[in-house]
């Protein structure tokens, strides 16, 4: 590209213009910044000063642009250019709006303008305008992995939307669960008996559709590549392999009832007339319609108990602690099987909470007005016999009680059929060897360490991080994320279905549905050298000088995404569209080699060390704050935007994720005479809500070991400090950075100011 | 308004919400047009009035910054607010869509400055939090409004505190004289995402919400929670603005019910044990909540949040449909009903009673122009017959925030499946 050439441009407008000396900012601007246009505008975002920054670029060859007005996340769209690196210089929530008004404070708020268009300077000429990446791929079809109904859905609507599919099942036909029942919930109103599982002509209409290609009997041995460019081994029970391209992957690998045989207490195992509930279907399809006989004697069932929750919302850790959210309506379903088939037959229902969301609501009633039975209790036993013996606590009454049946129906749970989970794993791996170490220590004889992952693999994926996607709790593939179900850590992977949370067949095909989008967009996205969610649409990636890489792995194995590999000499390589643009690597980094083209060691670092740091005497600290872009920074922007004031000797750089902080900015900035650092990122541990998944755990965990280079530099430890800030922390953040003020004052300045 | 420009190729997304932004969003990262239309001035929806989601306790706007920061980077979407649709037209792949928009009387010169807002001093029920308390008639609907852009209320148009707030903008912003405009869009596939509204609290008669001041509803009751909210996020009653350390919560406020809606709404027991987390969060060993419910319908993983709750010994679960309500000299609300447990009566006093209030659709599916399948509720039923007009969040069930934005993105792709097909006929 051209010669840089910077052009910096100074709002006047919203107060800037009277608070601030424009003139002075703009001679630092030229002299200090470098920047060859300057040019201040009495109302920057209207038309004609949008229109003037357009006309340096497209005939003064302005290319890197410094724009000194209001937050980044204000007038957003009128200051977006393209293909020009931009910064943004927060003088407006940065400056007037945090800062009293006034001669005293004059000075200082004048300061603060002024450091922050030499920052804005200095980061801007360090950027480079993002181009696309040029090693991407551009395959567009779609590998569905599983063939049940999520899987068959998933395929159905790719191939409709216009792209290829291959469809992989493990076993000999389609149709998973599904296949299995004799009919299913109803989906539509009147939400008042079983319906046909449509599956028939699902299946017909995957058969008929020319893009998809069906492979039976067939798992996936290995996943390679990333994005537009995946290599998936398909291999056949019988041996053979083939090895297919494809763009996106879509896991719906559905899940595994939990073993009945886990539950002799209530029967399970114990009696051939408890069954599941997807014994009661193979029953169910046996009869077709006729009186359902029992396995035991063949004998027509007259009365049938249903015992919700069988192994699942268990608090003793012995089953599963989750609900699995389908089965009221399921057991609902099977008793009206008898119901409907003979009004005679008695049904009961024992649960402790019906769970029927939605219009499940008037399947609940139209199974009472059938005559179905529903009792609130807690099952404690199943006898058995010829006539089975439901022993249970009544919890309306109070009181033991006791129902006899013909048949016993256990409502077991789902478990996710969602691969291995190396995380915990390792985990798992890690506490074992602290232990094994304990022992050796205790003169105890140890157990050879396994090097391999246990269970079975769906994806075989050949990624540093483990060959399936994580896990969320409780073995389900799902998403973190509450306002992104499809928020994958693996880039370009989606699943749906029940491996992905516990979920009935409406469900599922909502899911599958919204999952083949995320596929078919990653495939576009990947093609474009675009980033995924949540930094969608971001050119940049991360790219690493090798002369001076020392190949210790620590950003293959920090990066949330698995999106780094290793070459054949051990160097990091960058699968950059699997990459989220976070810049954890960059954070990982201890010797500096890992940058984006506009997001960098650099652009932080030079904008850290653009800021004047006055002598001892003047007694102005300086506290540099390094804040998320996502939840921190907007809070502080917020708290301008409602006059919430902090100390003006604050300068403050937004960053993609903490975990992008490379701790030389620290040491940089105290090195240089710093005050105070305070890094705000977001909350950590189990419910985190770091976008980029570790980002503020890391940086929490980086900073714990800040200490000692305090200490080696003669430094108090308050001076850096890290916190967990949410964007609705409005009066907190600013808080934080008032706590540091107080506590410099009290202290004293930094001694390393020279 | 005359810059929007669309196609049969374009995707009409109808709501602003979650669901509407994400089927906008998700549309236009995979290559596609989008106009999103919002009838509020602001977008964000319902969770934006939210304090935190369960079961993380995370906050809603932290999803809302995303999502705006997506759509502020994306030329692909062009948003209109105060902006409902009026007709809509034409068939599958090629819509005729008449657009609504009505005044704002401030122009995207506006830069949020404040300025105007200073300059009057009428004002008016502040809707985002559901009217508890009132704002200036020139406002900035919320922290996080989407465009960042003032509202002046039609209610002072024509007076002098009008011209006062012209007066005081510097950059042309305000203009008086703006009227309601009609916009008609060609557009191939709609996804209709209007979203929810609360069940009116007061039909529910025996409950008194018209009747006593400290009976509220549990969205009003997010709104105590916010820092801007209309108490400062303090739980107070409004009666007296004591501190609400007794709270009652009542479940199925509205649904499950033959004379309300027949329909779960699904969020509700998740709300309130959600809120108890409030309650403790405030007051901590003070704060007390007891939840009336009949079911707790912790689906799936929630159920660990469900005991997490139940661990907490201040929080009292009674299985119960309370009878009714009536309130006693100091104001308390007392719940009165029969503890199905073991059946006994209870006359319960508490310092301020949340209805955990049903969910409805916001508009009803059988007044959608062109005539659109509706269930007995009015939510939107997929249905050939809909032809490329698709439902998505709670314009088409009772879901919570993790569904909702999973059928946005499914009803999403099936927009973009019509668009792709009118491509290909045109190629």
């Amino acid at each position: 590209m051209a010669d840089m050439k910077i052009g910096a441009y100074l709002c006047k407008g919203c107060g800037l213009g009277e608070r601030l000396d424009t003139a002075q900012l703009e001679m630092i601007a030229q002299r200090e910044g470098k920047a060859q246009v300057v040019k201040s505008h009495d109302f920057l975002c209207n038309a004609a000063g949008v229109q003037m920054i357009k006309d340096d670029v497209a005939n003064d060859g302005v290319n890197h642009i410094v724009i000194a007005a209001c937050s980044r996340r204000s007038k957003t769209e009128a200051f977006n250019f393209e293909d020009v690196a931009i910064s943004r210089v927060n003088l407006r929530e940065g400056v007037i709006w945090v800062t009293p008004e006034g001669d005293e404070t004059k000075e200082l708020v004048q300061e603060m303008a002024v450091d922050y268009v030499r920052m804005g300077c200095a980061e801007v000429a360090k950027m480079q305008p993002p181009e696309p990446n040029p090693n991407h791929g551009n395959n567009k079809r779609i590998l569905v992995v599983g063939g049940g109904l999520s899987g068959l859905t998933a395929a159905l609507e790719s191939a409709r939307t216009g792209y290829d599919v291959l469809l992989v099942e493990k076993t000999g036909g389609l149709g998973g669960w599904l296949s299995k029942l004799h009919k299913r919930v109803p989906s539509r109103e009147p939400y008042a008996d079983p319906q046909d599982t449509g599956l028939a002509d699902l299946i017909k209409q995957v058969e008929a559709e020319k893009r998809i290609k069906v492979f039976l009997n067939s798992t996936i041995s290995k996943t390679s590549g990333a994005p537009g460019q995946f290599s998936v081994d398909i291999s056949t029970e019988s041996g053979s392999t083939a090895t297919e391209n494809v763009g996106g992957i879509i896991m719906a690998s559905g899940f595994e009832t939990y073993d009945i045989n886990k539950l002799p207490e209530l029967g399970g195992g114990k009696s051939q007339d408890v069954v599941d509930q997807a014994g009661l279907e193979q029953l169910a399809k046996a009869a077709n319609g006729g009186a359902i006989k029992r396995p035991s004697d063949g004998k027509e069932v007259k009365s049938v108990a249903f015992v919700q929750c069988a192994g699942q919302r268990d608090t003793t850790g012995k089953h599963l602690a989750f609900c699995s959210g389908h089965c009221c309506n399921t057991s609902i379903k099977q008793a009206m099987y008898f119901k409907d088939q003979n009004p005679d037959v008695d049904t009961v229902v024992i649960y402790t909470d019906l769970r029927t969301p939605g219009n499940g609501e008037d399947f609940y009633r139209s199974a009472q007005k059938k005559g179905v039975i529903f009792t609130k209790g807690k099952v404690s036993e199943v006898v058995p016999g010829a006539e089975l013996q439901v022993k249970f606590k009544d919890l309306i009454l109070n009181d033991d009680a006791v129902a006899k049946a013909d048949l016993v129906v256990l409502a077991t749970g789902m478990v996710a059929n969602s691969g291995i989970d190396m995380e915990a794993q390792l985990l798992a791996e890690a506490t074992e060897r602290d232990e094994a170490k304990k022992a050796k220590d205790a003169g105890e004889a140890v157990a050879e360490k396994q090097e391999k992952p246990k269970g079975v693999s769906i994806l075989n994926l050949t990624y540093r991080q483990g060959p399936d996607l994580p896990h969320l709790k409780y073995g389900f593939n799902d998403s973190h994320f509450i306002c992104f179900p499809y928020e994958t850590r693996r880039t370009g992977i989606y699943t749906c279905g029940p491996v992905r949370r516990p979920m009935d067949a409406v469900q599922a095909i909502e899911d599958a549905t919204g999952a083949a989008l995320k596929a078919i967009q990653a495939v576009e996205n990947a093609m474009l050298g675009r980033a995924a969610h949540p930094r969608s649409g971001d050119l940049s990636f991360p790219t690493f000088r090798r002369e001076g890489c020392t190949q210790c792995k620590r950003c293959t194995v920090e990066c949330p995404f698995g999106a780094i590999d290793e070459d054949e000499q051990r160097y990091p390589q960058f699968n950059e569209s699997r990459c989220r643009r976070c810049g954890t690597c960059m954070g990982a980094c201890p010797v500096r080699v890992i940058s984006f083209e506009n997001y960098s060691v650099d652009t932080v670092g030079s904008q850290i060390k653009a800021v004047e740091i006055p002598d001892e005497m003047d007694e102005k600290p300086r506290i540099l704050v390094l804040a998320c872009e996502n939840d921190a920074y907007p809070a502080l922007d917020m708290a301008a935007m409602n006059r919430v004031q902090y100390s003006a000797y604050t300068r403050i750089i937004p960053v993609r994720c903490l975990g992008s902080i490379n701790t030389i900015w620290v040491t940089d900035a105290l090195n240089s005479g710093y005050d105070g650092v305070i890094l705000m990122g977001c909350q950590k541990g189990d419910d985190y809500q770091c976008h980029f998944v570790r980002g503020s755990e890391m940086a929490h965990y980086r900073m714990s070991k800040i200490d000692d280079t305090l200490k080696q530099l003669n430094l108090e430890v308050e001076r850096v400090t890290t916190h967990e800030v949410a964007i609705t922390d409005i009066a907190r953040a600013p808080k934080i950075i008032n706590d540091m003020a107080e506590t410099i004052g009290k202290i004293g300045l930094s001694p390393l100011k020279f | 308004m005359a810059g929007v420009v669309a196609t049969n190729e374009t995707i009409l997304v109808v709501g602003g919400g979650i669901s509407g932004m994400t089927a906008a969003l998700e549309a236009a990262e995979t290559g596609k047009d989008v106009v999103l239309v919002e009838k509020n001035p602001a977008l964000g929806g319902r969770v934006s009035q939210l304090y935190r989601y369960f079961p993380k306790l995370c906050h809603p706007t932290c999803g809302l910054e995303i999502n705006l920061r997506r759509l502020k980077a994306n030329k692909r979407i062009r948003v209109l607010t105060l902006a409902e649709v009026a007709n809509i037209g034409g068939q599958a792949g090629d819509y005729s869509v008449q657009i609504k928009v009505k005044p704002r009387y401030v122009n995207e010169n506006c830069t949020a400055c404040g300025e105007c807002a200073k300059a009057v001093s009428s004002e008016i029920p502040n809707p985002f939090n559901y009217n508890l308390n009132k704002m200036k008639a020139v406002y900035l609907p919320f922290n996080m409004a989407h465009p960042q852009r003032y509202v002046i209320d039609p209610s002072i148009i024509g007076t002098p505190e009008a011209d006062k707030a012209k007066a005081a903008c510097k950059y042309d912003a305000i203009d008086l004289g703006m009227k309601e405009e009609i916009i008609d869009l060609k557009v191939g596939a709609i996804v209709w995402a209007t979203g929810w509204r609360p069940y009116d609290a007061a039909k529910i008669q025996p409950y008194g919400y018209d009747r006593y001041a400290n009976v509220v509803t549990s969205v009003e009751f997010e709104r105590m929670l916010d820092l801007f909210g209309p108490t400062g996020g303090r739980i107070l009653r409004p009666s007296d603005g004591k501190e609400a350390k007794n709270v009652a919560f009542i479940q199925c406020a509205g649904s499950r019910d033959r004379n309300h809606l027949k329909h779960c709404s699904r969020i509700c027991c998740m709300a309130s044990l959600k809120q108890t987390n409030y309650v403790t969060e405030q007051f901590g060993d003070a704060g007390k909540s007891t939840i009336y419910y009949i079911d707790i319908r912790a689906i799936d993983r929630f159920e660990d949040f469900y005991q997490k709750v139940l661990a907490n010994p201040n929080v009292t679960f009674v299985k119960s449909k309370v009878a009714n309500i009536t309130e006693d000299a100091a104001g308390n609300p007392v719940l009165h009903g029969v503890d199905t447990e073991g059946y006994h009566r209870y006359d319960n006093a508490h310092d301020l009673c949340v209805l955990a209030i049903g969910m409805e659709p916001s508009v009803d599916a059988n007044s959608i122009p062109g005539g659109i399948h509706a269930d007995k509720s009015g939510f939107i039923e997929a249905d050939p017959a809909n032809g490329a007009l698709f439902g998505a969040g709670c314009a088409s069930n009772a879901l919570d925030v993790n569904r909702s934005v999973q059928s946005a993105t499914a009803a999403s792709l099936r927009a973009i499946q019509v668009i792709n097909r009118v491509s290909r006929a045109e190629a």
